[in-house]
């Protein structure tokens, strides 16, 4: 039987603004697997990123339990939630939230400080072989403004990947991407997710959630569908049949 | 948690930016550099003043004609001839405070030798006054009672009116130089002793015997002033208590008719002095706080325009595991860093403005460790609270409320 990463009863969130309520998570039941690659879909505002923090351990919900790899997110205080997020989980912005004026490969390390277990020798090995992973290896010492968007959000998957977490959330990863560029990324989330990863990848394009196993759709902050994909798209595939850039006339 | 990884962090985050840690830097620098540089000066000045007034002499006590009414008219005193040798023979007679008494008539005139001139001033004392205004001699003797009482046609002089008149070939003693048209016979040369507080140099006399002056020079039969040394500082009060005593019984004065002479003391001048420049160095302080709080406020300034970038910085680094623990101490880690090196290098600033300056000034150099804690202090203070209180904040939010922040 596969092992439940991530377990979620009868949720709710709400947001206070002034004298509003805002009901942004309603009642949501849902659980990943080991292995998934699910996608959490649905319009603008239908509260999938409101799941995705929570999930995250980024923000705490309003009612209900969150169970990740088995243990309750409601008994955890702050410091507990900081080593969570630190060794289960790998969180990845639309915006790439990387460091400024800091090369890729300390940009990759940085969580590693934030773990008292990886010894300095092994911080640099380990984010160079996640960098590796995402095939940006060889631009281990460039700074995030000497990067394109694509690569950018390469090391910010790096980065994600470094203390080897149980589960990846993405928020609109490839929303600040071209459709090549999105392929990119996606032909690399489909690698991980071969290789095992659980990855959990918010999205409101309907083209991209088809590179996924299962997709979750939202609305007004319930789960509407819950589906597997059939006919997955396959991004190595689909870039191959992208015409060439040379082919494009301006 | 684990420091040296958070050292790590925050050397990174500060490299990272250089800028801003240097405009940090900076407040701290000129903050404790001004307080100590200021502090240094005006004290500097008081400790000179101290010393130049303690150099015209030895405890002493002057007596000069005269009276100063207390809140009413000042009296001229130059033409009083109250002041006799009288005076002087009963003083020596019956105090017990004082341990040296000279009378001094003084005239200034040119000193002349051959075809050289200078203008100069006679002091006309006995063998104590050296003692009392701390003169030593440097070659020759000081006159004897007898030259005293014989109306000697002798002289000591000074290293200023050396070099004018004799240049630094000639050895002045010996020699006679005309004084008023009266040949004196140098017998002795003062140690230079330089300028005193006023500015004054102290090196520009002749001494002669008073009798001397007094009769042959000046004419007169009285004294112009009475110098003396109380016999320890302690007991200066108590020796100018007597002088007023024996002068006023000497001077025959009724009860209720006011002093005609008047007596000053050496450390009456300390004190006006000292109370002159112990505003200065308020003042001087006060302009040191000012640059203080200013750099304060440059610290502060920088510290709070800084957060929205750093509240984000903040986010984000929660969001990849730190806790709010670690985040607080990274900020107090660069607070702490940037506070050291800015002090460090605020007192290295600080001592070179006060050497520079009391260099320029020509002011004892003093090292107020008290300034240099106290601003090393206060600054360090202000870097790390305000280092700290943006960041504590920022540290309670939740990540993604942190990495929101606009
Ligand atoms: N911090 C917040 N304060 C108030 N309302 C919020 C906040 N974050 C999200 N919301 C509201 O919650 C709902 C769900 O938002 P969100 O999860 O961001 O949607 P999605 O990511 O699906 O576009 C929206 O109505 C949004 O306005
Ligand atoms: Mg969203």
């Amino acid at each position: 039987m596969q092992k439940t990463i991530i377990e979620v009863k009868d949720l709710r969130k709400d947001y206070h603004v002034g004298e509003v309520t805002v009901h942004a998570l309603r009642k949501i039941n849902m659980q990943i697997q080991e292995g998934d690659f699910a996608a959490i879909m649905g319009t603008s505002g239908s509260g999938k990123s409101t799941m995705l923090n929570i999930l995250g351990c980024l923000d705490k919900p309003t009612d209900g339990t969150y169970l990740l790899d088995g243990v309750n997110m409601a008994d955890m205080n702050k410091n507990q939630l900081a080593q969570l997020r630190n060794s289960k989980l790998g969180f990845i912005f639309q915006s790439y939230n990387l460091l400024p004026r800091t090369t890729a490969l300390e940009n990759v390390e940085l969580p590693l400080y934030y773990n008292s277990k990886v010894k300095s020798k092994e911080r640099k090995e380990k984010a160079m072989y996640a960098l590796e992973q995402v095939g940006l290896a060889d631009r281990f010492h460039h700074m995030p403004n000497q990067l394109s968007g694509g690569q950018q959000q390469r090391v910010a998957i790096a980065r994600s990947l470094v203390n080897d977490p149980v589960v990846i959330l993405a928020d609109e990863a490839t929303g600040n991407l071209d459709t090549r560029t999105s392929y990119e990324i996606m032909e690399l989330f489909q690698k991980l997710n071969d290789e095992g990863k659980t990855i959990a990848f918010v999205t409101h394009e309907e083209d991209i959630a088809r590179f996924m196993k299962r997709n979750i759709v939202f609305r007004d902050g319930l789960i509407k569908t819950e589906m597997t994909v059939d006919k997955r798209h396959n991004a190595t595939q689909l870039i191959a049949e992208l015409p060439h850039e040379s082919d494009i006339d301006f | 948690m684990n420091y040296i990884n958070l050292t790590k962090i925050a050397i990174n985050a500060l490299k990272r930016n250089k800028f801003r840690a240097i405009l940090t830097m900076l407040g701290i620098i000129i903050g404790v550099g001004s307080v100590i540089g200021m502090l240094s000066i005006g004290e500097g000045s008081k400790k000179n003043i101290q010393d130049e007034i303690s150099s015209m002499g030895s405890n002493m006590i002057f007596v000069m004609p005269g009276s100063q009414r207390r809140g009413g008219v000042m009296m001229g005193n130059s033409d009083s001839k109250s002041l006799t040798m009288k005076d002087i023979e009963q003083l020596e007679k019956s105090s017990q405070y004082l341990s040296r008494i000279s009378p001094q008539v003084s005239s200034s005139g040119q000193a002349i030798k051959g075809n050289k001139n200078w203008p100069t001033s006679i002091y006309g004392v006995n063998t104590e006054y050296l003692e009392i205004r701390k003169y030593e001699l440097e070659d020759g003797r000081i006159f004897t009672d007898k030259e005293i009482s014989s109306l000697g046609k002798v002289c000591l002089v000074g290293k200023t009116v050396v070099e004018n008149i004799f240049g630094e070939s000639v050895d002045p003693v010996g020699q006679t130089i005309r004084f008023a048209g009266i040949p004196l016979k140098i017998i002795g040369v003062l140690k230079e002793k330089g300028q005193n507080g006023m500015g004054m140099d102290q090196d520009d006399l002749i001494i002669a015997p008073y009798t001397t002056v007094q009769r042959r020079i000046l004419a007169i039969t009285h004294i112009q002033a009475i110098y003396a040394s109380s016999i320890d500082e302690e007991s200066t009060d108590q020796a100018i208590e007597e002088i007023e005593t024996v002068l006023r019984s000497q001077h025959k004065l009724k009860e209720g008719t006011s002093d005609d002479f008047e007596v000053r003391s050496q450390a009456e001048m300390v004190q006006a002095f000292s109370s002159v420049s112990d505003m200065l160095t308020m003042l001087l302080g006060a302009i040191a706080g000012i640059s203080l709080l200013v750099g304060g406020i440059g610290i502060m300034n920088i510290m709070f325009v800084s957060v929205t970038e750093r509240t984000k910085e903040i986010g984000l680094r929660m969001s990849v595991g730190g806790s709010g623990t670690d985040i607080l101490m990274q900020f107090l880690i660069e607070a702490v860093i940037l506070s050291i090196f800015g002090g460090i290098i605020g007192i290295v600033f600080g001592l070179l403005i006060s050497a520079v300056a009391t260099n320029a000034l020509n002011l004892p150099f003093i090292v107020m460790q008290n300034a240099i804690i106290l601003s090393f202090l206060v600054c360090t203070a202000i870097g790390v609270f305000f280092g700290w209180y943006p960041a504590r904040k920022a540290a309670n939010l939740n990540p993604i409320d942190a990495i929101r922040h606009e």
